[in-house]
């Protein structure tokens, strides 16, 4: 297992490098000029172009010059100097405002799936071909056919603007009322996957050799499902969750923009829309780094869940 | 058994970690705004809180709280004086401006004019990379603070005469001088701004101290909000409300709920999905006020087939604004038929004359006898909303004209404005203006002079040259006004670009508040912003 982890470890410093260079020269290499559109769509003075020129080293051209920015970037990264946006605010301080906020939002709506989606998904996978399981399956079809995109100012203006049960967005410093909604929108997509995971698991292992063994022993029923088939019905639940949670936390961009929640994604889609380079390539640095080890931790809880699995 | 003990030690810490992260999240008050002495207005996130590098509305509308501009400009958009005294010049080269006694910043520091050089050095001073850098260029001297190593780090144009006074030397006349001192980059800053002479604190950004109406409360919270409160020392015109919170959203549409909620006060842009539905949702708290924003097609031309003024007289013939404007802008923009803004002193109606009335008879007339190209490409940036306007020309076009028309997006507009500085062909172009400070120089100057900053279609008239010359080096305004008249006139009979339409602020208001009112530069203002009781 040590070694297994260290083993992964070692690829995870490879993948960065390979990750950072390849997000390093998409952004750049896509760009027409940095300095007009830093400026939008007013003329750019000889004095303001020459002066973000060599903060920028962008000076240096072609190839050459590629390489040249991105290991100055890089020296920077390895030494926790994740570098300065076009507008001179330190990406650093950028993250560690934007943060907490997703990370609040995200497991709110991690904690939406889990709840409503894996109860619901063992119920329905119980009552097979019940109401409610025909039931969930048209709601969970719906809800992972309406976009975020649709979801989001629906749920907006509906829940938000015309009954005001939530406030309509967040804004700064958001309590978790106001986090609630979005949450749940960010949620529901989780949810309905993890409720046709667990139903499908769970109507799986119900028909399994140890349930029938269970029974003719004479078990409760509760029994038999909270303690047998959920804990093995939940492998693949979990393996979606943590990956899923590794994806909430890169933030939400659709999500976070709609209800105004200052968080990652909310940056992100600033840098992207303004092409502030560096914000970009900044923040997917360290979101790369969140993912590798998100799917590291859910690897690992493989083997916590289901002693047959061992990792050399 | 010990290879799971480890997997769980190996998990934990993450898990620790997200559920610290969760406790915070409880407990923290309710989020600002329900109060209703604050104010909240929506703002995107600004680039910069110095003035002389701030040149986007966001942050110049907190700037205007936060400093009061040496001249404001009137309903006819005369410039008056606030901060300022008097202003005056026999020669419209060597300008004397006299400050109010009285006006203080908000650390207790006394306004002087030396607090005036010395932001307006700091801003010319070309390795300081500020944004307006170019509003100084009119000052004797500018040209030796530019470059990598500036041969000076003083304008000599500028010289303080006692506390109060100072003069400003020209490099050559200019008459409007006085009125492009409301501009942003014209603000002064205290000496607590300056660590030492010519260098900017870095802290000043994040708390800047004016002399402003409102103080900052707190400082810049970036990507949330900035909170301002009344200054209680400031001699000018009081505000009638005590606290402002201007609200940094990303998205308009977010704020454009928040006001349908009574949860933000002021939106002073209302998103274009939301145009057609605006005027019933808000009622009378829907509003519309004038703006300086000139939508025009621009043609290369330097191209030969745009290259004869027939020829684009005949497409703008075919064009018809009315029904643009209100098929797609819902009235949200008003036609335009002369080249310079209606908000403008000096303004005329319809100075473009014919060209610019919707005939379709003559135009394809007059197209096929200036032997205009068989198909027409508009380009246009396709992150700005322009596709349907874009969409709809060309269609009136294709049938006004007979010919082939199509639309083409460009991703950003600075892809569009290397291809046209390239001379790639690009056929015509959409471009937009929205002024810097209200005189008719301010358009006519930099889009169609032949030096102009976004003259990127290369139109060039000698003789429209010297007119705008002649009027800026005019001796009384009106003298001016009208050599700026002749030079437009000229530019109707070249027709180097269409006029398109003129902008509008379309805003809109929460229930609780009253008396919104919007200047030129699409900035609420916030001394007139009341609470409604």
């Amino acid at each position: 297992m040590f070694r297994y982890i260290l083993r992964r470890l070692l690829q995870m410093v490879l993948a960065f490098f390979g990750t950072t260079l390849i997000v390093y020269a998409l952004t750049f290499a896509g760009q027409g000029d940095p300095i007009q559109a830093l400026a939008g769509e007013r003329p750019v003075t000889p004095a303001q172009r020459a002066y973000l020129t060599e903060k920028y080293n962008l000076d240096q051209t072609g190839v050459g010059g590629f390489f040249y920015r991105y290991f100055d970037y890089v020296k920077d990264l390895l030494q926790g100097n994740l570098g300065e946006s076009l507008t001179g605010r330190s990406i650093g301080d950028i993250l560690q405002q934007a943060w907490p906020v997703t990370v609040r939002l995200a497991l709110i709506a991690l904690a939406v799936a889990i709840i409503f989606g894996v109860t619901a998904g063992v119920l329905a996978g119980i009552r097979r071909a019940s109401i409610f399981d025909n039931s969930t399956l048209v709601l969970t079809l719906l809800v992972l056919g309406i976009p975020t995109i649709v979801l989001a100012p629906l749920a907006q203006y509906f829940l938000g603007v015309k009954w005001q049960l939530f406030p309509p967005t967040a804004g700064s410093d958001p309590t978790f009322y106001a986090l609630l909604l979005p949450g749940i929108v960010l949620g529901s997509l989780s949810l309905a996957t993890a409720l046709r995971l667990t139903r499908a698991s769970v109507a799986e292992n119900l028909r399994a050799d140890y349930v029938r063994t269970a029974r003719s022993k004479g078990l409760v029923k509760r029994r038999i499902v909270v303690v047998h088939v959920l804990r093995n019905s939940l492998i693949p639940v979990v393996t979606f969750l943590g990956v899923e949670l590794g994806n909430l936390m890169s933030g939400a961009i659709i999500t976070e923009g709609v209800f105004n929640i200052p968080g990652v994604g909310f940056n992100l889609f600033r840098g992207i829309r303004t092409e502030d380079g560096p914000l970009v390539v900044g923040i997917v640095s360290v979101l790369v780094v969140v993912y590798l080890v998100s799917n590291l931790v859910v690897d690992v809880l493989y083997a916590v869940l289901d002693p047959r699995i061992r990792y050399e | 058994m010990r290879v799971r003990r480890l997997a769980a030690w190996t998990a934990l810490p993450l898990a620790v970690t997200l559920g610290l992260a969760a406790c915070g999240s409880g407990g923290d008050g309710g989020s600002g705004g329900s109060d209703s002495s604050v104010v909240s207005i929506q703002i995107a996130e600004p680039k910069h809180l110095v003035p002389t590098n701030t040149t986007e509305v966001s942050g110049a509308q907190v700037l205007t709280g936060l400093f009061s501009p040496l001249v404001d400009y009137d309903a006819q958009n005369k410039p008056y004086e606030v901060a300022a005294q008097s202003i005056t010049s026999s020669d419209n080269k060597v300008w004397t401006i006299k400050l109010k006694d009285g006006f203080t910043f908000h650390n207790g520091e006394k306004v002087t004019s030396e607090d005036y050089v010395n932001a307006w050095n700091y801003g010319a001073y070309a390795p300081n990379g500020q944004d307006s850098n170019y509003f100084f260029e009119k000052i004797a001297g500018y040209a030796d603070l530019q470059g990598k190593t500036p041969k000076a780090k003083e304008m000599s144009g500028l010289k303080k005469v006692d506390d109060l006074t100072f003069t400003v030397t020209l490099s050559e006349p200019y008459i409007d001088f006085k009125t492009v001192l409301g501009y942003t980059s014209f603000y002064p800053m205290p000496d607590a701004a300056f660590s030492a002479p010519g260098v900017l604190k870095d802290s000043y950004e994040q708390a800047p101290i004016g002399q402003g109406p409102f103080k900052m409360k707190g400082t810049w919270q970036h990507d949330s909000k900035i909170d301002v409160e009344r200054y209680d020392a400031y001699p000018g015109e009081k505000p009638k409300v005590k606290n402002i919170e201007f609200r940094i959203y990303q998205q308009l549409t977010a704020a454009y709920a928040d006001v349908l909620a009574d949860n933000l006060d002021v939106l002073p842009t209302i998103p274009t999905e939301s145009l057609s539905t605006a005027p019933s949702d808000l009622g009378d708290r829907y509003r519309t006020s004038p703006m300086s924003s000139f939508q025009f097609l621009a043609f290369p031309t330097f191209d030969k087939d745009y290259s004869s003024p027939d020829v684009r007289k005949a497409i703008s013939m075919a064009i018809d604004r009315d029904e643009i404007t209100k098929s797609v802008f819902k009235g949200s923009q008003t036609s335009a038929r002369s080249f310079v803004s209606p908000v403008l002193p000096g303004y005329r109606e319809n100075t473009a004359g014919k060209a610019a009335e919707f005939n379709p008879t003559e135009a394809k007339k007059l197209y096929q006898a200036a032997g205009g190209p068989s198909k027409i490409v508009i380009s246009y940036n396709g992150d700005g909303g322009h596709k349907d306007w874009v969409d709809a020309t060309v269609n009136q076009l294709k049938a006004n004209l007979g010919v082939d028309a199509v639309g083409s997006a460009e991703p950003k507009f600075a892809d569009l404005l290397t291809k046209v500085e390239k001379k790639t062909p690009v056929g015509a172009f959409r471009m937009g203006w929205v002024m810097d400070y209200p005189t008719m120089e301010d358009y006519l100057g930099p889009l169609y002079s032949t030096n102009g900053s976004s003259n990127y279609y290369g139109y060039s008239n000698p003789e429209f040259d010297k007119l705008v010359k002649e009027g800026s080096a005019a001796k009384t305004q009106d003298e001016a006004i009208a050599k700026y008249q002749q030079a437009e006139d000229i530019l109707a009979k070249d027709m180097p670009v269409i006029p398109l339409r003129f902008g509008e602020n379309v805003f809109g208001h929460s229930s609780k508040v009253k008396n919104v009112e919007m200047d030129l530069f699409q900035r609420v203002n916030l001394v007139k912003i009341e609470a409604a009781s």
